[in-house]
């Protein structure tokens, strides 16, 4: 786990020792994504998922959980765009409701994991010492406690607004590998002269670790905030499949997959809909996050992604 | 200084090397002959390491290279892996830079050499394992049978450095290339490496090409010397004809920047001569003459076409300079003007400066537990970096701290800025002692004391634009953003920056500019003493001498008391009014730089100064060196008695009973004449220099 | 040079065991707490047809040891006391924990086992392979591949692995592919047909948890590679005289392992994790499996032995990996 981030921060130094006045970093880094093709293309398809989850459910007349008597099972048509379910349910109302709910709950999982993962391993890796012993336990402690008991156990007995705590959930139990990285990038950078040169003049610890240790580590933080929407978002997807995600009568791409499994034999369109948005998104994510590794880190010639793309369910079942 | 029988061995034409269309080499043409040395000399970027690896095919996918590299007539440009693997370590052979990164560090040492073996020879596995030990033998490695079996992180990085050149010589090659095979390494262990490498070449017969940035260390060792600059060979000429009359106004400009340990007649160090400007971007080079925009002596001419490197009638000197001719027999002065300000302003000599204690610092220790363990940590040992360190600085005055690495410099430095009770011994900053200091007083203090970093861009926050980092210290302070407002502009012009450039990020710099940031960041809170911790090791010559004619204009104009640390010795003769010299955690010598310079008391630094090459051909062969064997004992035993006694020339050549003073009783610091202190039972001054 | 380095090496590994003692235990109680707060096996008991009377769901549950109204310690200590001696008390249809967990636990390592091994393999060399071939065609493929893989939960791809089976079954009319359970109830044969048996129901479970495996290994391992392929050992390799395929193989996937065993660990939490739902889809009767189900019946003292179990795994996972780490790299043991 350590090779990217140390390139990453080795990334900073890289010097042309040139007076000519190179172009912004910002301005480098978006020339760089903007030639990674396929991040590009990622972006655009994320942007298209957004305004399907967003705008979808106003295209249609009908809303997820209207029942349509006249037509069950029935193949997608002028009236139902794409088919209907066993009840009668519009799919594509459905599964643009279920899009969308994935869509925020992976979102908010993914910004509030990493920012409590960069408070967390900042913390630990510029304290050092006790403070770092008990960060480091607990981390270790939340990586082989299952989560996906604590999850399965709470989640079915949520109501209504429940799905908040569900994200919550989810988030909590995946900080862990991130905070242990920005952990091992706090602490050299801690040694670093310029965190030094710092504490040498007198500023505060606190005030070091805002201005010094998160900015110097941001970079890693948005891609793995990228990464992490994909993962939370098929964590959130496994759960639910189970039952023991967002619950009815509430749908998530999990849900719809699940009430499809059984039919997607013979009543394809029940299935594969919901299937291939939660694919074609989760992909087009990591594309997003391959190219941001590449534009953001110079020393990365296009290399492979570390293993922060991780399976389904990665925060649960820990 | 053989002759030279017959045709080169190693002869490149007309080389160009380019990186994805930005030229790294423009038309190389060196010819290397059997037995001989050739120096390359550059300064970064200059294209000469990219040189020495497209001679081996060994550049990157990406690099283009066109020309002709020739091995006893074999073209190597152009030809496939299969051949030029026949070629290399076989009858080409490298030895790089960095001898930690260069060892693959999951095999044995002993392994890596069999391997060089047994690819080109048809040799037994014992046959070759016993060639390696053989050769690790000749490089001087202690014990070569059970070094053999270490792995690369187990040598130190001077044994690294053998290990790398019996790698080398294990095939007999016909050509041996070095790539700044010293420039990692101190100065001690890179006068047994360079005293190796020239055994090495002596054995094997071979031509030796030397890259080096090092002038010095080019004057000690090569026959020739070729001078590279923005990708092209600018002037070459044989070693004496080359330091005495350069041609090329570079090479002057070289020669005047380089810090000397050797004074001039009245005995104080001439000023230096920094070359205005840096080099030019590969990718944006003038039209031209590439130095031309740097060189006084430009004119129109030189901006319009590249003069050709060419020779004075059929002498083996040539330049690639229109005005050669005018050049040959100036000294770098009556090139390169030095602002008047800029050079060295001494006090008189000999007397200190009156005013107050501004750091004293007496019998400081420091010992680090040695950890073992990921988790459950235990200590199994100390290491005593700091053992017994006395420091003594008036205001206005410059104390030079010289060491090799581990000696226990920067451990001293940062012991003495953490202002806080120290593990041992006392230290007074201002005259107040830190082991009574409230958190207040602390911070209040740190005003006073700010420190400069080694390497620029590793002190400067890459995300900071360098007005904030220059505000840094001033907000630490509390400073009202009024005075802010005013004192970064101030600050930029005073170190010689322009204050429009305050928005700009550190990478969009220079190294010797953002240095200067570096030392305005520091100046901002009108310290009294100035820490600089290796200020100018991580930069170019020519740019070196400008941050150090910066710093003493700035001694100058503020009265200001530097801590100056480095492990260069010709730096801290130019800069020092005093020179303090440590040695496994201890201060082994101090006193004024003129009188320990010239007349070195401990055996210590005569083997430090003994060591550093003079950039001076002729001075440099009559010299005697003194030669320190083996590295410094770990700092994790504590010797009885003298702690230099292992590695002591004075040491050996005493009688064995007068030799027992030193195995038992660890000498103390003791006055030897005016303020000269040196911890030696049995100093006696030797002249080294 | 120092001949105490195996001892030290030795006493490494036993310090990190140590530590890893202790979060077991730690993680032991707090699942324990959690299950036994969280989980209403009255409720279950009270739901069943026809209702129960409530003294007897009280006896029932006290035999159990799980009875909500005795506080938590005692009911803890209790199943502590029987735990330390190998008992894990009883499920909640009145079944021996410790018998139900033998049964299961050869089930789901054989699979994670299986998958793991396989995957790892191939995805190591696929990784390696790529990064030489990079930005050659055969590099863009298995790099879509596998970015195609990783973007597939693993539930999902269990279920189109099964989708595929049941359409490949169709097509050729036969039962070609079994993916339902361990093995066929009732097959009649010898130990070949048997084992063939296996095999074939096998399969697809690995599949899932392998190809998923093979996609993450190859994804990091390419990465590792290309890192090691600008450095300056695999240079001096090449400066003495070994061709670049020679080099890449002796001294750049050599070296480029080294970081795979700090993998090694996480990517085995994922693979974990995905099993539970790989068996719960293909009817393995594994400790997963039974997670889901013993979470749906309230069943306190299997949900705490399982999540021992996930427990236990997660840290001989983490061991192994520092074992890999200590085996890969001299500067671990020699330092």
């Amino acid at each position: 786990m350590a090779t990217a981030p140390e390139a990453l921060l080795a990334g900073a130094d890289t010097d042309d020792g040139l007076m000519a006045g190179p172009p912004s970093r910002a301005r480098v880094t978006l020339h760089r994504f903007a030639a990674h093709r396929t991040a590009v293309a990622g972006l655009a398809v994320l942007l298209l998922l957004f305004v399907l989850a967003f705008a979808g459910p106003h295209l249609t007349r009908w809303s997820y959980s209207d029942i349509d008597y006249t037509a069950l099972r029935s193949a997608p048509s002028a009236r139902h765009w794409w088919g209907t379910n066993r009840i009668g349910q519009d799919v594509f109302a459905q599964t643009v409701r279920g899009l969308q709910k994935s869509l925020i709950i992976g979102l908010l999982v993914g910004v509030a994991a990493t920012g409590g993962a960069a408070v967390v391993g900042a913390c630990a890796g510029y304290f050092g010492g006790w403070t770092d012993r008990l960060l480091t336990f607990v981390t270790d402690l939340l990586l082989i406690f299952p989560g996906f008991l604590v999850i399965s156990v709470v989640s079915p007995r949520l109501k209504g607004g429940g799905w908040l705590v569900f994200a919550f959930l989810l988030a909590f139990f995946a900080w862990m590998v991130t905070a242990r990285v920005v952990r091992s990038m706090a602490i050299s950078l801690r040694e670093r002269e310029f965190v030094r040169a710092a504490r040498y003049m007198g500023v505060g610890p606190l005030r070091i670790i805002a201005r010094h240790i998160v900015p110097n580590v941001a970079s890693f933080l948005i891609i793995d905030a990228t990464i992490a929407v994909g993962s939370a978002v098929m964590s959130e997807t496994a759960l639910s499949y189970f039952g023991f995600g967002v619950q009815p009568p509430d749908v998530s791409l999990g849900t719809l997959i699940a009430d499809g499994t059984g039919a997607a034999v013979t009543y394809p369109w029940m299935f594969f809909f919901a299937a291939g948005l939660l694919v074609v998104f989760v992909l087009a994510v990591n594309l997003v996050g391959d190219g941001l590794r590449d534009a953001i880190d110079p020393t990365s010639d296009r290399r492979g992604r570390s293993p922060r793309t991780r399976r389904g369910g990665k925060a649960a079942a820990r | 200084m053989n002759g030279r029988p017959g045709d080169p061995v190693l002869d490149i034409r007309g080389l160009h090397v380019d990186f994805a269309g930005v030229p790294a080499v423009r038309g190389v043409d060196l010819a290397l002959h059997r037995g001989e040395v050739l120096g390359l000399v550059g300064e970064s970027g200059s294209g000469k390491s990219v040189t020495a690896l497209a001679a081996m095919g060994l550049l990157p996918g990406g690099a283009g290279v066109r020309g002709s590299v020739r091995l006893d007539g074999t073209e190597l440009v152009g030809a496939g892996d299969a051949a030029l693997s026949a070629v290399r370590g076989n009858r080409i052979a490298m030895v790089f830079q960095d001898p930690l990164s260069a060892f693959t560090p999951v095999y044995r040492i002993g392994d890596q050499i069999v391997e060089a073996l047994r690819t080109h020879q048809d040799l037994s596995r014992e046959r070759a394992a016993e060639r390696a030990v053989e050769l690790l033998d000749l490089v001087g490695i202690p014990e070569p049978r059970v070094r053999a079996a270490a792995f690369p992180h187990e040598f130190s990085g001077g044994m690294r450095q053998r290990a790398m050149i019996a790698m080398a010589m294990a095939n007999d090659p016909d050509v041996i290339l070095a790539d700044e095979p010293t420039t990692a390494l101190d100065v001690t262990v890179q006068a047994q490496v360079l005293d190796v490498l020239r055994t090495a070449q002596r054995e094997t017969g071979a031509a030796l090409l030397l890259v080096s940035h090092d002038l010095g260390v080019i004057a000690g060792t090569a026959d020739r010397v070729a001078v590279m600059y923005a990708g092209r060979i600018v002037e070459t000429a044989p070693v004496d004809a080359l330091f005495a009359r350069p041609r090329m106004p570079y090479t002057l400009g070289l020669i005047g920047a380089v810090p000397r340990l050797d004074a001039d007649a009245e005995g104080r160090p001439e000023p230096l001569v920094p070359i205005p400007g840096a080099p030019p971007a590969p990718a944006a080079l003038p039209p031209g003459c590439a130095f031309a925009p740097r060189c006084p002596l430009a004119e129109d001419r030189c901006r319009t076409a590249e003069p050709e490197l060419a020779a004075a009638a059929g002498e083996p000197h040539l330049a690639a300079c229109v005005r050669a001719g005018e050049v040959s027999g100036l000294r770098p002065l009556d090139v390169f003007p030095v602002p008047a300000a800029d050079s060295p302003a001494r006090g008189a000599a000999g007397g200190r400066p009156d005013g107050g204690s501004v750091l004293r610092v007496s019998g400081l220790a420091r010992t680090f537990p040695l950890l073992k363990g990921a988790v459950f940590r235990r200590r199994v040992g100390s290491v005593h970096a700091v053992d017994g360190v006395d420091l003594d600085i008036r205001a206005g005055e410059v104390l030079g701290l010289v060491g090799e690495s581990g000696s226990g410099k920067s451990t001293t430095l940062f012991e003495i800025l953490e202002l806080r009770p120290p593990e041992r011994g006392s230290v007074e900053v201002l005259g107040r002692g830190t082991d009574a200091l409230t958190r207040r007083e602390a911070h209040a203090l740190r005003a006073q004391v700010q420190i400069v970093f080694q390497d620029p861009m590793a002190s400067l926050d890459p995300r900071l634009p360098v007005g904030d980092a220059i505000a840094e210290p001033l907000r630490a302070q509390r400073a009202d953003r009024d005075r802010i407002a005013r004192r970064v502009p101030e600050l930029m012009r005073q170190v010689g920056l322009d204050p429009a450039h305050g928005d700009r990020f550190p990478h969009e710099f220079s190294g010797g500019q953002r240095q200067r940031v570096g030392i305005a960041r520091a100046l901002a809170v009108d310290p009294r003493l100035l820490v600089l911790d290796e200020p100018v090791s991580a930069l170019d010559v020519s740019v070196q001498a400008g941050v150090l004619n910066l710093l003493l204009r700035l001694r100058a104009e503020l009265g200001l008391a530097y801590l100056f640390v480095s492990h260069d010795l010709s730096v801290v003769r130019h800069i020092a009014d005093r020179v303090s010299v440590m040695y496994l955690g201890r201060t082994v010598e101090a006193g004024a730089v003129g009188e320990v310079f010239a007349r070195p008391l401990h055996p210590y630094t005569q083997a430090l100064l003994s060591a550093v090459p003079l950039p001076d051909p002729v001075r440099e062969r009559a010299r005697a060196r003194i030669l320190l064997p083996g590295d410094p004992p770990s700092p994790t035993r504590r010797l009885s008695g003298c702690p230099f006694r292992s590695r002591c020339q004075v040491f050996a050549a005493l009688p064995e009973p007068r030799r027992e003073r030193c195995t038992t009783e660890a000498p103390a610091l003791a006055e030897q004449g005016g303020d000269h202190v040196a911890a030696c039972h049995f100093p006696a001054a030797r002249a080294v220099v | 040079m120092n001949p105490e380095r195996g001892p030290d090496v030795l006493a490494y590994l036993a310090r990190r065991l140590g530590y890893y003692v202790v979060l077991l235990l730690v993680a032991v109680c707090l699942s324990y707490a959690l299950a036994a707060t969280a989980l209403q096996p009255r409720a279950y008991f009270e739901a069943r047809q026809p209702p129960p009377r409530p003294a007897a769901v009280q006896a029932q549950l006290a035999e159990l040891g799980i009875d909500d109204h005795t506080p938590l310690y005692d009911r803890f200590g209790r199943w502590a006391a029987h735990a330390v001696r190998g008992d894990l008390g009883r499920t909640i249809d009145d079944t021996s924990v410790s018998d139900e967990f033998g049964r299961r636990v050869g089930v789901s390592l054989r699979l994670l086992v299986v998958g793991t091994a396989a995957g790892t393999v191939a995805g190591i060399l696929a990784g390696a392979w790529t990064a030489v071939r990079q930005y050659r065609l055969s590099d863009r493929l298995v790099t879509l591949t596998s970015f195609l893989l990783l973007s597939t939960p693993v539930f999902l791809l269990a279920v189109l692995l099964k989708i595929g089976a049941i359409r490949i079954n169709q097509a050729l009319g036969t039962d070609l592919i079994q993916f339902t359970g361990e093995k066929t109830p009732g097959l009649q044969g010898g130990w070949a047909a048997h084992a063939r048996d296996r095999a074939v129901h096998l399969l697809l479970p690995s599949l899932s948890i392998g190809l998923i495996t093979l996609a993450t290994y190859s994804r990091y391992q390419r990465s590792t590679m290309l890192d090691v392929l600008g450095s300056d050992y695999l240079r001096t390799a090449q400066a003495k005289g070994l061709t670049r395929r020679r080099a890449l193989l002796r001294h750049g996937l050599r070296t480029a392992l080294i970081p795979m065993s700090t993998f090694f660990s996480y990517n085995f939490l994922a693979v974990f994790t995905g099993a539970i739902f790989t068996e719960a889809i293909f009817g393995w009767h594994g400790m997963g499996e039974w997670l889901v189900a013993s979470i749906g019946k309230d069943d306190v003292n299997s949900v705490v032995a399982v999540s021992t179990f996930a427990a236990v795994v997660v840290l001989l996972s983490g061991f192994v990996a520092d074992l890999l780490h200590a085996a890969l790299d001299p500067r671990v043991r020699h330092s």
